[in-house]
């Protein structure tokens, strides 16, 4: 691999308290790849995402996007540079209807949140651009409904369509599969697999049949340390990550 | 069916028909009541551009009500008194001008409610409340400590401030001056609520989270959506200087802040019509009460209760349900 990362992470941190949620993690992120973060419960991936997001800061370390030292910026400012990020519990504007959803996410990459006289729902541009995200994840046809009518799967399709509209350079999903049934996890994981082209993906999931299918490297982060980064096929096998992680049970 | 855009027109309507009726029998004190109700009327629809749309429970819009007031308070006495403002470093003199008036008090309480907002956004939630509520106060007790222009007991204007090519001392043209200013506010709140700056500020009530996660600071918002709703309501003050003749420093008191925020909840919150119809009620209430016991408000706690308690939209939420996302 002679591609220069999209994302790295520099030895970042985070303790809260005694507890160390991430231990000097340093990952990369390729181009066009799917990265899967997997870990077990409480191993500190969500920390990791909100760290890599901005919502939290970090102790200590970078986080160089693109080449550039991100490390300083906020939640705010890394998502206009570039950086589309799910939930993990689905964070909506609930009383809005699902295109409106997408259109928070367009009007924001087109910085158009101060534009004050023009109505934002005839504006062709946005609109499309928001529908067509939809489109994308398969909720166009739940445009028009308030988006608390939505079931659990559905919200996490519009997590995703919202992060599309952002048009972003990378990805951070965190569990963009959870609670989807064995349909729609069936159709995300397409989805996603097609979604790398437009740019990689750092995945934090559960599901490790979708896993396995999808990502090219895993990391394994387990009491805020990556214990294994490697193809799909070697962490399967490594017998760390299977006494760590995978237990006993073949996966 | 009754829409919300129907019950809207019927609302307006309404508050036309009634002073028109009034002006056609003779009664100019109802005239002068309607007008004190579309008065309250854009104060409310200021206040619930940051407290509806926005979710910031500003308990302190009286500052800028009040400084809406005094900007005509001061701006008139001048005038009337033949004295200038000051003299240095130019020489500025008061004016019986509204529409100057109306530009001083929509400058001055949105530069006010620019720093106000620029401090308390830093906090949320109860601590914002309390805060606003705090600069609210810092105004009240300024005012009544400030021996220049009345100090506790205010300052009367004895002629009202013309506006070319009508008589305002006329109730019903002034009347008539005030709704038509209404109805500007509501088309350019109309206009905020529908751009992506109106959907971003719904979306930052609903989940900060969310904004940020797609480039927006709800920071910003907050602070632009807080400035546009006190150069409103400031806007408001001058009118209700203007009406009574008469400026005090109860305009400032955290009752006013408070009334503003009953005609909201009396109306329905996040509304467009909510604080018109809250207001018109209010004032319908005040007069109608107020004639059965000096102490009109016990009944009219029991009637905001009761709105709380079993129509938590609002009448508008009670009449037309919850509102319809427009698509």
């Amino acid at each position: 691999m002679t591609e220069a990362p999209v994302l790295s992470l520099r030895e970042i941190s985070k303790r809260f308290g005694a507890v160390v949620a991430s231990d000097k993690v340093s990952l990369d992120l390729r181009p066009g790849e799917i990265h899967a973060l997997i870990g077990p419960n409480g191993a500190g991936k969500s920390t990791l995402i909100a760290q890599i997001a901005g919502t939290l800061r970090s102790d200590a370390g970078a986080v160089i996007f693109e080449g550039r030292d991100v490390t300083g910026l906020d939640a705010v400012a890394r998502a206009r540079a570039g950086l589309g990020r799910t939930f993990q519990i689905s964070s909506l504007a609930m009383e809005y209807t699902v295109l409106q959803n997408a259109l928070l996410g367009a009007a924001g990459q087109a910085g158009a949140a101060f534009s004050l006289l023009r109505p934002v729902m005839k504006n062709r541009i946005l609109i499309e651009a928001a529908e067509a995200a939809l489109e994308a994840v398969g909720l166009a046809e739940f445009r028009a409904l308030r988006t608390d009518e939505l079931s659990h799967g559905q919200r996490r399709q519009l997590e995703v369509a919202i992060a599309l509209t952002l048009r972003p350079r990378a990805f951070l999903m965190d569990e963009p599969m959870a609670g989807l049934g064995m349909e729609g996890s069936r159709a995300m994981t397409e989805f996603l697999d097609r979604l790398r082209q437009r740019a990689p993906i750092l995945l934090v999931e559960h599901d490790m049949d979708a896993v396995f299918r999808l990502a090219d490297r895993v990391s394994v982060l387990v009491y805020g340390k990556i214990i294994a980064t490697g193809p799909a096929g070697e962490i399967r096998t490594d017998p760390a990550v299977r006494r760590a992680y995978l237990g006993e049970e073949d996966a | 069916m009754l829409t919300e855009r129907r019950l809207n027109i019927l609302v307006l309507a309404l508050l036309l028909a009634v002073p028109l009726w009034a002006w056609i029998a003779n009664e100019p004190f109802t005239i002068t009541l309607a007008t004190r109700a579309v008065i309250f009327a854009i104060a409310g629809v200021g206040l619930n551009l940051a407290l509806g749309t926005g979710g910031l429970v500003s308990l302190g819009h009286a500052a800028f009500f009040g400084i809406g007031g005094y900007a005509m308070g001061i701006l008139a006495s001048h005038a009337q008194a033949y004295t200038a403002i000051f003299e240095w470093p130019v020489m500025l003199e008061g004016t019986k001008s509204m529409p100057i008036i109306w530009l001083v008090a929509i400058l001055a309480s949105a530069l006010a409610a620019l720093a106000i907002g620029a401090l308390s956004l830093r906090t949320s939630g109860v601590y914002f409340i309390m805060i606003t509520l705090a600069f609210g106060q810092m105004f009240y007790y300024f005012m009544i400590s400030w021996p220049a222009y009345g100090g506790e007991d205010g300052l009367s204007i004895y002629v009202r401030n013309g506006f070319p090519g009508l008589n305002t001392l006329d109730p019903i043209q002034f009347f008539g001056l005030t709704f038509v200013i209404l109805l500007l506010v509501l088309g350019l709140v109309t206009r905020l609520r529908a751009s992506a700056f109106g959907l971003a500020l719904g979306a930052a009530r609903q989940n900060e989270a969310r904004l940020r996660a797609v480039g927006i600071d709800p920071y910003r918002l907050y602070l632009l959506a807080f400035t546009l709703s006190g150069a409103i309501t400031g806007l408001s003050g001058a009118l209700f200087a203007d009406l009574n003749r008469f400026v005090s420093p109860t305009m400032f008191s955290w009752h006013t802040s408070g009334e503003i925020i009953v005609f909201i909840i009396l109306g329905g919150v996040g509304r467009l019509m909510g604080p018109v119809i809250g207001a018109a009620l209010y004032v319908m209430l005040e007069h109608l009460l107020g004639g059965v016991s000096d102490y009109w408000q016990i009944y009219f706690g029991a009637i905001l209760l009761a709105v709380v308690l079993f129509a938590r939209g609002g009448l508008i939420g009670l009449l037309v349900g919850r509102e319809v996302a427009h698509d």
